[in-house]
């Protein structure tokens, strides 16, 4: 078994320590930096929100995983140029206004990085204006919204109304979920996606970005 | 042990459907088998109606109280709904909840101080989840004291201490129990209360922790909880624990549950 495919199963494992050294055996063989984050961890954290979507997988699981992959980073971050890190997509994420909720939006964060997209974490209680202020500074491939409260969740619609009315709708994926939150309710505010679940957001926002 | 029977929540597709079509037959019948269960506050909750949950909340009440004879839990983390909700209630209703956010603590304590009711203490802090033992006992102790200088009777109050997932963090479930047992101690005469569900999250055989999580919480000393009194493994751990903390004098109704066949065999 090559390396790479050895710290692919590390990582879903949750295996930290031996993910850790296979990572420092494939970088002292000189395998390129991209190709152990693109094969042997991205790839990995892909399976994992599959698995964890699926129901195969659970929380606790999914944690271990991503640690496993975030040490691992530690030591290939270095060898790449400032930039050269390709990234699938940058993502600005938050809980929205009155809610102080972030374990959810905290996994999806977590997985989202995993996959290869950038990360920019609002934290919780994020009013529509902050969400559209940071949309056009960083200007985001994906927005999106996390409510664990029934009476938070029309800050999402006013979000979106507010990103409609900043003309930058169009320009950005918004994605939505939280227990309270459904399919009906994403479309009945369009937004452009509804991830049920962290798995389910990752497969969500390479569907609406179209990456394979 | 109060038990407040949750099923009545419109987070459930049986009963969103019931109410959106105004059920009253099928919604008394669910406030019917809790009561009979052994249920001693009925849980309503409309929270995923968004904007009409105030008025459907307020139906809730009505058809729940004209089929059982119980006092209500008003479940809603909107003041609003709540204030609304409440003069359609006969008796003392439970509020679920007030907490330390600034707009949901302002308009609900008028309303608590002045209609006679139990109110549940949500341990949220102003702008944060808590996450330690002394960050819950912290937040629990700011809203007894506020309460209680409102001239709210400390009996009525019943702290909830913010259930959160093991899943995500191992430290949670002793850090929950930790604060019901030190909230209890701290503050004599107060309840404690809290819903099981949560603590199990993101794990497999959820009713299997709920269920052990509910033995534990009762031995640091809970007095009060939120679950599914028709669920018969779950009132079996219950009677159960009861009876071994000493709580069920001659072991009375464990054994009337065991006769009228409530008791799961194993």
């Amino acid at each position: 078994m090559s390396d790479i495919k050895a710290l692919n199963e590390a990582v879903i494992k949750g295996d930290i320590q031996t993910a850790v050294s296979l990572t420092q055996n494939a970088v002292d063989a000189g395998k390129k930096a991209q190709e152990i984050l693109d094969q042997g961890l991205i790839a990995a954290m892909d399976k994992v929100g599959e698995k964890f979507a699926s129901g195969e997988m659970f929380v606790p699981q999914m944690l271990r995983s991503a640690k496993a992959m975030q040490e691992c980073m530690k030591l290939i971050k270095p060898q790449f140029q400032e930039g050269d890190l390709t990234s699938k997509g940058k993502v600005v994420i938050g809980t929205v206004k009155g809610d102080l909720h972030d374990i959810g939006k905290n996994l999806v964060a977590m997985m989202m990085e995993g996959a290869g997209f950038t990360i920019t974490d609002l934290g919780v209680d994020v009013s529509a204006d902050t969400f559209v202020q940071k949309a056009q500074e960083i200007e985001p491939d994906i927005l999106a919204m996390s409510a664990l409260l029934s009476t938070t969740m029309p800050g999402m619609r006013e979000t979106i109304e507010t990103l409609q009315k900043a003309g930058i709708k169009d320009k950005v994926m918004v994605m939505i979920g939280g227990a309270p939150v459904t399919a009906n309710f994403a479309s009945e505010i369009k937004a452009d996606a509804y991830a049920p679940d962290a798995g389910s957001a990752v497969i969500e926002a390479k569907k609406v970005l179209g990456i394979t | 042990m109060l038990i407040v029977g949750e099923k009545i929540n419109t987070s459930r597709k049986r009963i969103a459907d019931a109410v959106e079509k105004r059920d009253a037959s099928f919604i008394g019948k669910v406030a019917q088998s809790q009561a009979r269960a052994g249920a001693h506050y009925i849980d309503v909750n409309a929270g995923t109606f968004l904007e009409k949950e105030a008025d459907c909340l307020c139906w809730l009440v009505e058809t729940v109280q004209s089929a059982v004879d119980l006092p209500l839990c008003l479940d809603s983390p909107s003041p609003d709904a709540l204030i609304a909700a409440i003069k359609h209630h006969n008796g003392e209703p439970m509020i679920n909840s007030i907490s330390l956010e600034k707009y949901r603590f302002s308009s609900l304590l008028p309303v608590v101080t002045r209609h006679p009711c139990c109110v549940v203490a949500l341990c949220m802090a102003e702008t944060s989840m808590p996450a330690t033992v002394e960050e819950r006992v912290q937040v629990g102790s700011d809203l007894i004291q506020k309460l209680t200088g409102q001239g709210i009777p400390i009996e009525k109050i019943y702290v909830d201490p913010l259930v959160q997932p093991v899943s995500v963090d191992i430290r949670m479930g002793n850090a929950i129990l930790e604060a019901i047992r030190n909230i209890m101690n701290d503050f004599p005469g107060v309840n404690t209360i809290c819903g099981l569900s949560n603590v199990s999250f993101g794990l497999p055989s959820r009713r299997l922790i709920n269920r052990n999580f509910l033995a534990l919480c009762m031995a640091y000393g809970l007095s009060a909880a939120i679950l599914d009194p028709c669920d018969a493994e779950l009132m079996s751990t219950l009677l159960s624990v009861e009876m071994l903390l000493g709580r069920d004098e001659y072991c009375e109704n464990f054994i009337e549950a065991y006769q009228n066949g409530r008791l799961t065999k194993a």
